[in-house]
Parts: C-alpha cells; structure tokens; sequence
C-alpha cells in the first residue's frame, strides 16, 4: 500500500518536472525568438526578408544595412547626444543619489525620518505633466541638454535602496570608530563607505544609464532642436515615423523602400547592443539590487 | 588604561543625547551632513513640489504672459468641461481597462514565473531561464514598438506570413482598435516578466526549507508545496507589489501607448495621459489639461489610500 503510494508520487513528481521543464522551454522561446529574428533578418538580403524566407537564420547574408547605417549622420548625432546625456547624467545621478542617501541612512542625524518621508511622499503624487513642464519651461531648460539630465536627478527608488544598503550592509561600529579617529564625514564617505558599496553603484550606474540611453518622452517634450536629439528620437523616426528619410538619397525608389525596412533591423540592433553588453557585467549584483530595494524600502 | 576610559565617558553622550537641549547641538555636530542633503533636498523642493504649487493653473485660465499668480481665477470650470466632453467616457473607459487588465492578466505572470524557475532543480537551466528572461527589459520602449511594427506588419511581418501559409486573411493588427489593448498588454508581459520575477524569486529563497521538508514527509504534492509553503511565503511580497502597482494605476504604460497610437485605434488607446500630452503640451492649453491630469492623479491617489487600507485590514501587510 505505502509501496504504491511513494510509487505513484514519484510518478506524480515525474510528471509535474516534465511540465516545468515544457512550460519553461515554451517561455525561453517566446523570449528569445524575437531577438533572434530581428539579428538574422538585420544581416539578410530585404527582399528575402521581406517574401518572408528568413524565419531563424540570415539568408543572402549582407553588411548593407549595417554600412548604411554607418554613413547616416542623424545615427551618429544621435549617438553622440546619447552618450552625452547618458555619461553626465549619470554622474549627476549618481553623486546625487549618494549626497541624498549617505545622510538619510545615519541613525543619528536628528530629523531625517522627517526628511525620508518628504522625499517618500513624491513617489505617490507630483504636480503631473503640464506643471512640471511650465516649470522646466520657467527655468530656460527647454531646448537645453540640460531639461534631460536635471529633472530627473533623482530617482526616489534608487535612492531608497541606496539608503538601505548603507543601513544594512556597512556596519555601523565601523563608522563610529571612524569618527573616534577623528574622520570628518566627508572623508568617511569617500574613503569607507563608497570603496564599500561597489555592488550597490554597480547597480545603481546601471539603472540610471540605461534610464538615460532609453528615454524619448523627455526630449520629445523638452527638445526641438534636432542637433540635440538623443538616438531614441531618431529611432522612433526611422522605426515608426518616416523610415525612407534615413537612407541614401541617391537610391532609386524601390531600393529605398528595401533599404529603409532592413535598416530598421540593423537599427535595432545597434542602438540596443551598448545596454546588452553592459548587463553581463552587472548582472550578478541585480537580485541583491532588487530585494533591498523592494523589500525593505 | 585610565585614558581610555575618561575617553569612553566623553563619547557617551554622542551617541546617547539628552532630549531638548542636546538637539541643537546634535544638529550642529553634523552640520556636514546636512551639508550633503542640501542639494538633494532644494532639487525635491524645485522639481516635486513646485509643480504642485503650479498645480493651481488648473483652477485659473493660465496666461504665460501674466504667469501663475497673475492669470484670472476660473474655479472648476475646467473639470466640468471635461466632464461634459464627448470624449471623457471614452479616456476613462480606455484609461481603467488598461491599467485593470494588466493588472489581472499582467500581475500574476511574474509569480508564476518565479515559482516555475523555483520549481526546476536543475540550477544551471533555471539561471538561463532567469537570465534569459531579464533581457527585454533592458530594450527601449521605442525599440520595442519598432519590433511590434516589424513583426505585426500586414504583409511582410512573421504573424501575418503564418496566418496567410494557414490559409487566413493577414490582420492589421496595429490599426484595428479592437487589438490594442491585447497587443499592448502581452507585450508589456513580453518585456518585463523577467524583471518583475526577480523579487519573486529573491522572495522564495528565503521560505524555510525545513517547511518543504516536512511537507514532503506528509506526502504533500509538488502543488500541494507551492499553494501551501511557496505562495504564502511570498504573500507579503505580492500584497506590497501589489499596492505598489496600484499606486501607478493611472499612469501605466503611457510611453508606450503614444508610440503605439495611431488614428485608427484611437477608439482604444486614447488614455488621459496621452490626452493630456497632445492637448497639453502640443496645442498649448495647459490649464484645462492640468485639470485633467490633477483629476488623474486625484483617482490615483484614491485607489491607493483604499488599496493600503484593505491590505492592512485583510492581511496586516500594508505600506504604512
């Protein structure tokens, strides 16, 4: 009897890690067949693409799409503006985030739970889009770089799980002996806490660059100057918009048409690639980034 | 020995200050801290709380010319021309569907994920599987609705070749209003179920394991473990996600539904925001569409207070 019954559990188990392992092979799929799809159709011949022969692999292999892109100039300044806006604005973001959380995350400063829940309150309300506009507006950063990088300088989630982590991972008799020896705050942030908060800055230079290199709604906003576009304006143009605009004038209009849908591949692939390749070398802190952040902020 | 004494009997007071008139001067030892939160401070006060002082233009009739405090008061003239517009029902009803949708459909696919990865014992498959399933996440929005493009393009996209070797019509899926919200929704569930798991699955490495085994000794069922021992140790998790989520409510996805909006489904994805960024921002009426955006934000803010306080009665997790 309890033979047949372990029995026919194991059997029951069997069963249920064959379905896991189905459901999770399916979802593997779903996830990656797009991605592929979009890398294979970016290096094949338009016309393949477009007749709807490639369906995993590249057929009639081609660089064009890649080397048109290479001469477009809108590609290039929009790159550029990206990098700009990414790099900077990250610093800011950064030294930010870190002069607002070192503080907030010391037990004995006198009024900062007052302080955390002035900050913690705007993350459920704001004056919403157009106040916000008429302030940026007011204060002459329309049309600057800087209407990008200064409104959002802080994320307030970052922030609380910056903070938390100072609470929870240095300990705090290291910092009262610092200060026995006589090391002023300043010095202790520079020189204790941040050596010892590389996971957490690893994190946090993550979540605000790749904030930085995503976002459009800002500069669709704040931006009309087309030299100061950031590339997912320009993206949004030859994905969604006008595609034919970013190829080659001299081609003829069939070409063009061929052009433009295998350009939008290649685009693809190009302006996404410098955040994949920056993940790896994250990647491993994100759990710990995450579930400080979530769970105890 | 004595000196470090005499030095022990020093610091006792920092760290333990006496009440009113230690205050001060506590305040005045750290005076580099607060030195630090200056500039943060002064950036929350400029950048979150003068829009809502500029919050006021919805109850005036906002001149640039004259500036905040000097245009004319028009009181809720501007709600009740939102109220009575033909299009309000139509920006509630799309701006409720969306956001209740993804929340039923959307929500829960993160937890089954988590428990799914939770579930398969081989570590090196579930770390790809994990692994796998963050990358979109990491893809711009504008990237995304490029591929929705490419891949649901009438003639050439993938989804209509297969429907067409089957012998079907091509749909087009993009400008047919009654597509949006599926499009919209399981795309989102596409980029970011990944993501979403991750607190999940951090959530779930810290259930006891001596409860599954002891379940197992009872001859609970694989299911039998996760509805009894997995899900009620991430309850409080998802009560907090939960919340959280619902504190956005109103505002989901609205990047997203701009890029995706087009003439021919507007019937469905016109929502406030977007409203209020085309009419707003583009046609420049900005006291009537900052009225629209305060009555977003006021129904946001509702579900959110009612949200939390459910929660804490029902389940004693709640976010304050």
């Amino acid at each position: 009897m309890s033979k047949q019954a372990t029995l026919q559990t194991s059997s029951n188990e069997r069963i249920f890690d064959v379905i896991i392992y189905v459901i999770a092979s399916i979802i593997i799929i779903a996830v990656l067949y797009p991605l592929i799809f979009i890398v294979s159709a970016s290096f094949s011949d338009p016309t393949k693409v477009l007749n709807g022969e490639v369906w995993l692999l590249p057929k009639g292999l081609t660089l064009d799409a890649y080397t048109n892109i290479l001469h477009n100039e809108k590609i290039w300044l929009g790159y550029r503006n990206t990098i700009f806006y990414t790099v900077v604005g990250t610093v800011i973001n950064i030294i930010m985030t870190v002069l607002a959380a070192y503080p907030l995350s010391r037990p004995d400063l006198p009024g900062r739970n007052v302080i955390m829940v002035f900050i913690t309150l705007t993350m459920f309300f704001s004056g919403g889009l157009i106040p916000t506009y008429l302030l940026v507006k007011n204060l002459g950063m329309v049309d600057t770089m800087w209407a990008l990088i200064i409104p959002g300088a802080i994320a307030t989630y970052n922030l609380i799980v910056m903070r938390t982590y100072f609470q929870s991972s240095i300990p705090w008799e290291l910092q009262e002996a610092a200060h026995m020896d006589g090391c002023s705050n300043w010095r202790l942030l520079v020189s204790i806490i941040l050596p010892l908060s590389k996971p957490i800055l690893a994190v946090m230079v993550l979540f605000y660059a790749v904030g930085h290199w995503n976002s459009f709604f800002n500069a669709l906003i704040y931006i009309r100057n087309e030299n100061l576009h950031p590339l997912q304006l320009i993206l949004r143009e030859i994905l969604l918009i006008s595609q034919s605009d970013a190829v080659d004038g001299s081609l003829g209009l069939e070409d063009k048409i061929l052009l433009a849908e295998s350009i939008k591949y290649a685009v693809i692939i190009v302006s996404s690639l410098p955040v994949l390749l920056m993940y790896p070398f994250v990647q491993r802190h994100f759990v710990k980034g995450v579930m400080i952040g979530s769970i105890k902020g | 020995m004595k000196s470090v004494k005499t030095d022990t009997t020093i610091t006792m007071p920092r760290s333990h200050p006496k009440k009113s008139s230690g205050l001060l001067r506590q305040m005045g030892k750290r005076l580099d801290l607060y030195l630090m939160l200056l500039l943060p401070v002064t950036w929350y006060v400029v950048f979150h709380y003068a829009p809502l002082y500029g919050l006021q233009i919805a109850f005036k009739n906002f001149n640039p010319a004259k500036g905040i405090l000097g245009s004319s008061w028009e009181g809720f003239g501007h709600f009740q021309r939102f109220f009575d517009s033909y299009y309000f029902w139509r920006l509630l009803w799309n701006t409720l569907s969306i956001n209740l949708f993804s929340l039923l459909i959307a929500f829960p696919i993160p937890i089954l994920l988590a428990l799914i990865i939770n579930e398969i014992r081989n570590k090196t498959f579930s770390k790809w599987l994990q692994n796998i399933t963050y990358i979109p996440h990491f893809i711009s929005v504008v990237v995304i609705v490029g591929i929705l493009n490419v891949f649901l393009s009438p003639h050439t996209g993938p989804v209509n070749l297969l429907i067409e070797a089957f012998g079907g019509t091509p749909i087009r899926f993009l400008e047919e209003a009654g597509w949006f919200k599926t499009i919209f929704i399981s795309s989102n569930i596409w980029q970011n179920m990944g993501w979403q798991s991750i607190i999940y699955i951090a959530a779930l490495s810290g259930v006891n394991p001596h409860l599954y085994e002891a379940a197992k000794m009872d001859g609970a069922s694989r299911l039998r473990r996760i509805w009894h021992i997995s899900l009620p140790g991430i309850a409080p998790v998802v009560i907090i996600l939960l919340i959280l989520d619902i504190g956005h409510f109103m505002n989901i996805g609205f990047e997203k539904i701009l890029l995706m909006q087009n003439n021919l489904n507007l019937e469905s994805s016109d929502v406030i925001s977007t409203f209020v960024y085309t009419t707003g921002i583009l046609k420049g009426e900005y006291s009537y569409t900052a009225a629209i955006g305060l009555f977003n934000s006021i129904i946001n803010l509702v579900l959110l207070l009612l949200v939390n306080r459910i929660a804490r009665k029902t389940s004693e997790t709640s976010l304050w």
